[in-house]
């Protein structure tokens, strides 16, 4: 299937769930409402056409120093989903708000969320709601903050850490 | 679950005795493998529960190597991230520096020139070798093959040094450039390729002969940290360890950038998707990108980088000396000579190997030192607040690394800085998978199933 019929095949099944959808060199996106994410994401790996049975990449961009977005929802979670059977792909994203970062978990989806989401809540501070195991990934308990938001200033310090000798 | 596998009667289970490790009555015991340890090429913290020697349990800690790759990217120009990207996987950056280029590349909608394309497609596959090479070679010391470790790294360095011939330096290459690469190859670079891949390709020929077959070898590898395809898949498993668990995955075939579509090549496959297939395909893939590299070469248009300067030559200092008394007619014509540090660059192969795009692509030095125009071009990518700005928008381009699918995700606001730059590590995955692979098996596994999985910090950390 080509992108535009994704998008089309998407749009019929969900229609006002999709907020929005475009093409961008070749990429093919759909905007989500965080309220269908799940039904959105379950039926593009159930449906035998989509078939994405592969969540390539999870991440998140904060869009609060983007030009023209300051004002809008505050993140973007995306989705890059692959297809092995199909050889297509598809970017799925959803906007969250600075005031209710939660998203819900696709961990029951693709096991691999688990760690690409707790990654996401380690950098940007967005939780993900029924998740089984919400820690850090990379970086360890006691640190402050969330490095990857535009407001975390890149040379801020942390308290050391460590056995006390 | 249970502790043992279940299934026919394997060699293992017959070493165990029957039932073993069901631990009636006993107490489980923890046990901490790492962040440190000798038998792990890597700085990574497994957390086992260990009934008698059967792992009932593993959680896997990582982020010791981390280093805010990607919250640096945002505070330079789109070109300073290439220094970094040589550190995410350090054992093929070139593939790192081709894989975040594209995407920039991808962003800006160029596309580069066909003699570059080649060029991406030849390091990229000598890079490949290099990194199964090390992964096979590590992994096998760790199982006690000394010897295969030391055939290995003495055929990595013939490669390395086709690395350093062309790029200058053999680890933090930062050879790639959005719109192309830093320099031609070298004249003579098919040569030294053809006498590096007789070796290496002996050391292969050895190594099968020490290792495919081998009783303890096989022991430790065939059935061990197995997956099936689904799990695979599910687990977002790329690259060598899906194609040995048998799905004819490959990024260099399926989805084909570069050059990719203009060599032959097979794709390996393995059917039991354990650590010994995942052995098999690297070996076997090691092969196949030897072949690509001896077809890229072949297939390289361009031809040979004549750079004849016919008696015209004068040396950069006469040149300026020259321009500073106001004898400026006709200096545009006169070719100068380069430094031999920047050999590959001069203007007709500089040309060759990068878009004729004064937007992206710094114009060569001759230009940049020999005329008005082409200082200030330079001027214009180099100087804070100017550079290469992507218009506004997202890109996700992802390569076929060493360990599987190597996707950056570039988003731009339009200015000369990245707005977000996302590497998706390819060793992540089965860095993740890992708990699932190893439980239900024995201490001992964790060994050859973490050497197969080959984790390489800088990338899972970034």
């Amino acid at each position: 299937m080509d992108g535009e019929a994704i998008l089309g095949a998407l749009q019929a099944r969900f229609g006002g769930a999709l907020a929005e959808t475009h093409a961008h060199r070749g990429d093919h996106t759909a905007l989500v409402e965080r309220g269908a994410l799940l039904d959105v994401l379950r039926h593009c790996r159930d449906d035998g056409a989509l078939g994405f049975d592969m969540l390539a990449d999870l991440t998140a961009v904060d869009y609060s120093k983007f030009p023209g977005r300051e004002d809008g929802p505050r993140f973007e979670v995306v989705y890059h989903l692959l297809s092995v059977p199909h050889n297509h792909r598809l970017r799925v994203k959803v906007r969250v708000s600075e005031d209710d970062p939660v998203v819900p978990t696709a961990s029951g989806l693709w096991p691999i969320a688990d760690w690409f989401e707790r990654e996401v809540w380690d950098m940007f501070g967005l939780r993900f709601a029924g998740h089984p195991n919400p820690k850090r990934l990379l970086l360890y308990e006691e640190f402050v903050g969330h490095p990857l938001r535009k407001d975390y200033p890149i040379n801020r310090r942390q308290p050391l850490i460590g056995p006390k000798i | 679950m249970d502790a043992a596998p279940s299934g026919p009667a394997t060699t293992r289970e017959f070493m165990l005795g029957e039932g073993a490790g069901t631990g009636g009555g006993t107490q489980p015991m923890q046990l901490g493998v790492g962040p440190q340890h000798p038998a792990m090429h890597g700085i990574i913290r497994i957390v086992t529960e260990l009934d008698g020697e059967v792992i009932r349990k593993a959680d896997v800690e990582i982020g010791y190597l981390h280093r805010a790759f990607e919250k640096d990217c945002e505070v330079g120009g789109w070109n300073n991230a290439i220094p970094y990207t040589d550190r995410l996987n350090y054992v093929s950056p070139l593939i790192n520096n081709f894989g975040y280029c594209a995407a920039v590349e991808k962003l800006l909608g160029i596309t580069v020139t066909e003699r570059c394309q080649y060029i991406r497609v030849v390091m990229a596959e000598i890079s490949r070798i290099c990194d199964h090479l090390t992964c096979v070679g590590a992994s096998s010391m760790e199982l006690g093959a000394f010897t295969v470790f030391l055939y290995m790294i003495k055929a990595r360095e013939f490669l390395w040094e086709l690395v350093e011939e062309v790029t200058g330096a053999r680890l933090t290459i930062s050879y790639g450039r959005v719109g192309g690469v830093k320099a031609d190859l070298p004249p003579a670079f098919g040569d030294q390729m053809r006498a590096a891949f007789k070796q290496v390709r002996e050391v292969l020929e050895e190594v099968h002969r020490l290792l495919t077959g081998n009783r303890i070898f096989m022991d430790r590898m065939v059935g061990v940290g197995a997956l099936s395809p689904e799990e695979t898949i599910a687990w977002g498993i790329t690259g060598p360890l899906l194609r040995a668990a048998g799905v004819a995955f490959d990024l260099r075939r399926v989805q084909p950038y570069w050059a990719y579509d203009r060599v032959e090549f097979e794709v390996p496959l393995g059917k039991n998707g354990d650590n010994f297939d995942r052995y098999l395909v690297r070996m076997a893939e090691m092969e196949q990108s030897m072949r690509m590299v001896e077809q890229g070469l072949e297939g390289m248009p361009g031809g040979a980088i004549n750079v004849d300067f016919e008696g015209r030559e004068i040396p950069v200092d006469a040149y300026v000396d020259r321009g500073k008394q106001g004898h400026t007619e006709g200096l545009l014509l006169l070719p100068i000579t380069l430094s031999p540090n920047l050999r590959g660059q001069e203007r007709p192969a500089y040309t060759q190997v990068n878009v004729a795009d004064k937007r992206v692509v710094l114009p060569p030095k001759e230009t940049t030192y020999g005329s008005i125009e082409g200082l200030m071009n330079h001027f214009m990518l180099v100087m804070d607040g100017n550079g290469i700005r992507p218009p506004a928008g997202e890109a996700y381009f992802a390569a076929e690394g060493a360990n599987g699918e190597l996707g950056f995700y570039v988003v731009s606001d339009g200015t000369d800085r990245p707005y977000r730059v996302r590497c998706r590590p390819p060793c992540l995955p089965p860095v993740a998978a890992l708990p699932r692979m190893i439980e239900g098996q024995m201490v001992a596994d964790i060994i050859p199933t973490f050497g197969s999985v080959n984790m390489i910090g800088g990338e899972l950390d970034r």
